[in-house]
């Protein structure tokens, strides 16, 4: 647009944003191709024959496998969160608010924590079928879960949020003229829903749809936890890892992008094809309130039931790290509660060092998300050059690969010198999880940044330019100031889940830098539930923290953070 | 204080010529405004003026100075915003100093150029207000101090009232008017609005697709619009698609086309009539208010029989269309308080002034 001078000024700030994501997101997903390309030293389609024509099919078993439940987790998450996002936003009862937010609460758990607790719950072990034996005096335990239904339990626990948010906020758009104006002209209430308040949904919902799908297929914490024989995809890729196929690893990696990679296009083909935003502006909430009293009622009693089954998780973990090492061994239920715990994850260096590790490696991680996601997300929205939807999807991709790809591809990119490590083989020391955590999390800073920029009038800039202000000093007194709260809200979002970060983590750690969500494995595979669950505790309670802040100070509502 | 020179600039974004041959003098101290539709050019020619873009050819000089490719932060330029612009984490006063701040006034001094230049706009007791809390008026005056506190060179305002309700607009009208007159500053008044072009500039420039049809006074603009486009887009106006059919010493004898009879128009000729450069298809203009309502039948040049179609009444004045030999007039006369037969479908007369009458060509394609 202007020349010259600020052409110089866009292409200094678009090397370096340019060189990070080609170095870190571009070149590993090239290098993850190449191998799978590899068979006994020569340039081939072999693994990807072998993956579809193998006598024992477990590829294509774990293939289809992972769409499978990737299909059941968008039906069971869509029928719980649809539902209750009609039910909170249309109607109002006694109790609506606090249930409202509480249906978000599943967002506090991290994932690998959310399983954890879910297996003490309702495992073979668990606390409720126990419970239900004892109080029935059963011989059995009634029910498990485990496998496929331990899955997509889970699943449904974390991903119904999507539907609820997604779907609420589009509720809350729909201006109530419209439907109005459905009356006025003669429409009934069934033919209003389905003509008119239906199809203003469809989008949240297809979106909401493919989110969850892709979510699924990339979810791994659940499988390795849950699974038992059952085969994902997900996790096959870290099974072949671990003996040594890595050129299987390759190519099944190679698989799950491209599945991945076609719902991203999919859903953004989708998001650009149909213009629903709503022509008008200012639209007050519209909600009903329910005078049937027994509808009330129950409305209000299941809602309470609901809370009780959302929290449960969070409650279980409270209790269990609550519980010493090794007065929980053969008894039913515990017997001694006290901090302990606590006490020894602060005192004891060998189980500090695991939290001190985590929060020192999210916050190198963060540290550089926070500088990269404001320089990329500035040129991005803010600069015009030519090639942006080139930047734009080379941002997106760490979005749309599974967090085990990304795993798999840091791992074939730096376990050799190249320029990009500075000649140094990064695989097997401490900086190739900051640098893992740092690419999981560039799309989230990125977009959450893009959003506040995107609000941002250009005339601000060019206000301050015309007082007599300097690019620099304008980004430094105005812009940033500006942008901030949302940048942060982001940033700490991203900080606390690469604290939680699992499925990287397990494929890149080494001993020494190992982070909370390898120790949590590592007591859980030493029975020690109690410890495993102040760990998760300690996740929680920073996510809650996280939340809080960014609602206090930074006006950012914690539905929004998500997403 | 400084006068602009805009010597035959183009803005070309890719293939599309946003403005084109563009020569303009602005003088010092003067209160110029930019006129036009939206999509003209007249806000892109502003911004070349800022610096936000540099023109694809052609020069921009404020006084000697050749600023064509000076960045905007080296113009000494105050800009007030269409959405004014204001920095939304600072107070009123963090706003109206920030210029001060980048230009490292001392602190003494510059908390008393701000408080002066608030007391001017009159928001001395809002200074530590959040500007969020303030009302789109109270923005706007901040917008104006936070411009003019760096005293400028030029004031260049892009359509500063188009966000306010009709009220307030009036108010900040004689505002601005005020304080462009105490700070004797070069001011560029960008607008799409002709009330607001008529009443408070110097002088205005006439935009329509990149290009500037007119330079004129208020009144020049008004009552010598230099074609049919300028004298559609400002004010009401009657435009006959004429033919001429011959020349006399003092008369310009004027077909009109589409006509029902073949009578002719007397124009008086004169430099006010009728420019002898003339080219191509060429149409009379006629303001409603010069054309007088006879009830009576008359004899004489120009008057012609018609039919009262439509009354429109506005208090002050009553607007009449007639049907003269098949063609549609607006008349507007004066209230005079009179019962005049001013009904629809009432026979009178209409007479067409000579001297009132002009001449003008065809720009827009469309002259009816």
């Amino acid at each position: 647009m202007i020349k010259n001078r600020d052409t110089r000024l866009t292409l200094l700030l678009l090397i370096p944003v340019l060189l990070v994501l080609i170095a870190y997101v571009l070149y590993p997903s090239l290098r993850t191709i190449m191998e799978s390309l590899q068979k006994d030293g020569s340039m081939t389609f072999g693994n990807y024959s072998d993956f579809f024509t193998q006598e024992s099919k477990t590829n294509l078993e774990a293939l289809w496998n992972s769409v499978y439940i990737s299909v059941l987790s968008v039906l069971v998450s869509a029928l719980i969160g649809i539902p209750l996002a009609f039910i909170f936003n249309r109607y109002d009862f006694p109790g609506r608010g606090f249930f409202a937010s509480a249906a978000i609460m599943p967002i506090v758990l991290p994932s690998l924590v959310g399983v954890m607790a879910f297996m003490f719950l309702y495992g073979e072990t668990g606390l409720i079928p126990n419970a239900i034996k004892d109080l029935f005096g059963l011989d059995e335990v009634p029910f498990k879960i485990g496998g496929i239904s331990g899955i997509l339990i889970v699943h449904a626990y974390t991903m119904y949020v999507y539907f609820y948010m997604t779907v609420s906020s589009a509720i809350n758009k729909i201006d109530p003229s419209l439907e109005e104006a459905a009356y006025n002209l003669g429409a009934n209430r069934f033919k209003v829903f389905w003509k008119v308040t239906f199809p203003l949904l469809t989008p949240a919902i297809v979106a909401a749809s493919l989110l969850v799908f892709m979510i699924s297929m990339a979810s791994f914490s659940a499988p390795f936890l849950l699974a038992g024989g059952f085969r994902v995809l997900s996790l096959q890729i870290y099974f072949s890892k671990i003996n040594g196929d890595m050129e299987v690893a390759a190519t099944q990696s190679v698989i799950l992008s491209i599945v991945s990679i076609s719902f991203l296009l999919f859903m953004r083909w989708y998001q650009n094809r149909k213009d629903y935003r709503m022509a008008s502006k200012g639209i007050g909430a519209h909600r009903s309130e329910v005078n049937n009293p027994v509808l009330k009622w129950t409305l209000v009693f299941t809602g309470i039931v609901g809370v009780i089954i959302l929290l449960l998780p969070h409650f279980t973990i409270l209790l269990l790290s609550l519980v010493p090492d090794g007065t929980w061994t053969w008894q039913t239920y515990p017997s001694v509660f006290n901090f302990e715990n606590y006490r020894l994850l602060f005192q004891d260096p060998n189980i500090f060092k695991p939290l001190k590790n985590s929060l020192l490696l999210s916050v190198i991680a963060t540290a550089g998300n926070l500088v990269f996601g404001v320089l990329a997300s500035y040129v991005l929205v803010k600069r015009k050059f030519v090639g942006k939807s080139f930047v734009d999807i080379l941002v997106m991709i760490p979005w749309a690969l599974p967090a085990t790809v990304i795993g798999m591809n840091l791992i074939f990119a730096f376990n050799e010198p190249t320029i990009f490590s500075f000649g140094n083989i990064l695989v097997g020391t401490f900086w190739i999880l900051p640098l893992a955590y740092f690419i999981r999390h560039i799309p989230l800073v990125v977009r959450s940044t893009n959003a506040v920029l995107e609000q941002l009038d250009d005339s601000i800039e060019e206000a301050s330019r015309s007082l007599g202000a300097k690019w620099f000093y304008t980004f430094r007194k105005v812009i940033l100031p500006i942008i901030m709260p949302g940048v942060l809200s982001g940033t700490l979002l991203a900080f606390v889940e690469s604290v939680g970060e699992f499925p990287t983590s397990v494929l890149l750690y080494t001993l020494s830098n190992r982070p909370i969500s390898i120790e949590i494995m590592n007591q859980l595979r030493m029975f020690n539930m109690g410890q495993a669950a102040a760990y998760g505790m300690i996740q929680i309670a920073l996510i809650a923290l996280v939340l809080f802040i960014s609602n206090k100070f930074f006006g950012v509502k914690a539905e929004k953070s998500l997403s | 204080m400084a006068s602009i020179n805009i010597d035959n600039v183009q803005k070309a974004f890719g293939k599309v010529i946003a403005v084109d041959h563009l020569n303009l003098d602005i003088k010092d101290g003067e209160f110029f405004t930019f006129l036009g539709p939206s999509g003209c050019g007249k806000t892109t020619t502003l911004r070349m003026i800022a610096g936000f873009y540099y023109p694809t050819k052609g020069v921009v000089r404020f006084g000697d100075k050749d600023m064509t490719r000076v960045p905007p932060e080296k113009r000494n330029t105050g800009m007030v915003f269409q959405n004014y612009a204001l920095f939304p984490h600072m107070t009123v006063f963090e706003n109206v100093a920030f210029g001060l701040r980048v230009r490292k006034v001392g602190s003494k001094e510059l908390k008393a150029k701000v408080e002066e230049v608030l007391q001017k706009v009159r928001l001395e007791q809002y200074a530590e207000r959040q500007v969020s809390q303030l009302s789109g008026g109270q923005q706007q005056r901040v917008a104006l101090a936070r411009a003019l506190v760096i005293e400028p060179e030029i004031l260049l305002l892009d359509e500063p009232l188009s966000n306010l309700d009709a009220k307030l607009r009036d108010e900040m009208r004689s505002e601005i008017l005020r304080l462009q007159k105490d700070y004797k500053i070069t001011t560029i008044y960008v607008t799409h609005d002709q009330a607001e072009a008529l009443s408070m500039s110097d002088r205005i420039a006439v935009f329509n697709f990149g290009v500037c049809h007119q330079v004129g006074t208020p009144s020049e603009i008004y009552n010598e619009p230099a074609n049919d486009f300028v004298a559609g887009f400002i004010g009401e106006i009657n435009l006959l698609p004429v033919n001429i059919s011959r020349m006399e010493d003092d008369y310009i004898f004027v077909e009109v086309q589409n006509g029902e009879n073949d009578s002719e128009l007397a124009v008086r000729n004169a430099p006010f009539n009728y420019n002898q450069e003339n080219k191509g298809n060429l149409a009379l203009s006629i303001r409603p208010e010069s054309i007088k309502i006879l009830e009576k039948e008359a004899e004489g040049k120009n008057i012609f029989k018609g039919v009262v179609e439509e009354v429109h009444f506005f208090g002050s004045l009553i607007n009449v269309v007639v049907r003269v030999e098949g063609l549609k007039l607006q008349v507007n006369a004066l209230n005079s308080g009179l019962s005049r037969n001013l009904q629809a479908g009432a026979e009178i007369w209409v007479e067409l002034p000579e001297e009132q009458m002009r001449i003008i060509p065809v720009v827009t394609g469309d002259a009816s």
